[in-house]
């Protein structure tokens, strides 16, 4: 028996226990929580089809291979897959952007690969920052920024020599 | 407005380079798998998604998200000491990054926003050092179990999805390291001046 299988049952099992203990009504919360994320994913389904099509068609023409391999000479010095350049480009402007590049990568690459785990793992580490940027200073009143945007994206950057990074000490691999 | 810019850009450089490297055949062929893929993919991801948006509403439901937020009050006091002057915003921020924890987005931006507005009353437009700081919070991930993730890795036929947790959890502590220090280093740069 491999000791990962343990772990989506035992938290299931734990989770609905202790909701129980809790006096929670577990089942009622999980439907509850299933329709939240369902309505998440019917708003998100028709941006995943624009994106999806261009992305798809982006691959198609080269046009992916070029944009990789124009920033390869940084990314391989950073330690970072250049195949992973379009998503690091996408990710900090769109949410679903990044998703259906992502998404694309695991499908070429396999979801297992090198690749395709430093991919699935920068989308964790990351966020949509000039969304989050524009949305809380844009209801909070705030036109000078400061150093917001340069703080974040140094962030943003470790985020992702650190996704590749994190991949290879726990995977090998790269 | 960007993703136009994005979208159009995409669309007309496939069709630039499928125009000279001759493979427009396969571009126009892609173009329609991507839109069918677009839907098998919602598809394929829906139950995971489902799932664990099910197992994080039990956990909010059994108040982890109001322990989370007590666990890091003290954190956050000791890292925005003027908007922890008011309980309050020292309430919303708490509770903004336990939901940012539990990857309840839609709960973590209203409760950010309110304490933003709050923090930046009284200066003009100009965003404080703390301001700063929290907007950096939130653009970095901070996310306990990225279950969106880990249903797109299931759609492209992984087995075990939640293997490159410890990679996620490592990545996201180390940008969020990244983050702060260089909003630390950059406002007293400025200061000194």
């Amino acid at each position: 028996m491999n000791l990962g299988s343990l772990v989506i049952p035992v938290l299931l099992a734990g989770v609905a226990a202790y909701g129980l203990g809790k006096r929670v009504n577990v089942y009622a919360a999980l439907t509850h929580g299933a329709e939240e994320g369902l309505s998440v994913l019917l708003r998100i389904i028709p941006a995943l089809v624009g994106l999806l099509t261009a992305v798809s068609m982006f691959r198609a023409s080269g046009a992916m291979e070029w944009l990789s391999g124009l920033f390869a000479p940084v990314l391989e010095l950073l330690g970072i897959p250049p195949e992973t350049a379009p998503l690091m480009l996408v990710r900090p402007v769109s949410g679903n952007g990044a998703l259906a590049v992502a998404s694309d990568l695991m499908a070429a690459h396999g979801p297992d690969s090198y690749v395709g785990r430093v991919a699935a793992v920068m989308l964790g580490s990351t966020e949509t920052t000039f969304y989050t940027i524009a949305v809380y200073f844009g209801s909070a009143g705030i036109t000078k920024t400061r150093h917001t945007i340069p703080a974040a994206l140094a962030a943003d950057l470790t985020g992702f020599a650190a996704s590749a990074l994190a991949v290879r000490l726990f995977f090998g691999g790269g | 407005m960007e993703m136009t810019w994005v979208w159009t850009g995409m669309v007309t450089l496939s069709l630039i380079f499928g125009l000279l490297s001759g493979n427009l055949d396969a571009v126009s062929a892609a173009a329609l798998e991507g839109a069918r893929s677009a839907i098998e993919l919602s598809f394929s991801m829906a139950g995971v998604l489902c799932l664990w948006s099910g197992v994080m509403e039990i956990m909010n439901a059994c108040g982890l998200s109001a322990g989370l937020a007590r666990l890091f009050r003290p954190l956050l006091r000791r890292l925005l000491p003027e908007a922890s002057r008011d309980p309050e915003t020292l309430a919303e921020v708490s509770a903004n990054v336990s939901a940012n924890l539990l990857g309840l987005g839609n709960a973590a931006t209203p409760l950010g926003i309110r304490a933003a507005r709050r923090m930046a009353r009284g200066c003009e437009g100009t965003a404080s050092d703390e301001l700063c700081l929290l907007v950096v919070l939130n653009t970095a991930s901070i996310q306990l179990i990225p279950a969106t993730i880990a249903s797109v890795r299931v759609a492209a036929g992984c087995g075990t999805p939640f293997d490159i947790l410890p990679a996620v959890w490592l990545a996201s502590v180390l940008s969020v390291a990244a983050g702060l220090t260089a909003a630390w280093l950059l406002s007293q740069g400025r200061g000194r001046r």
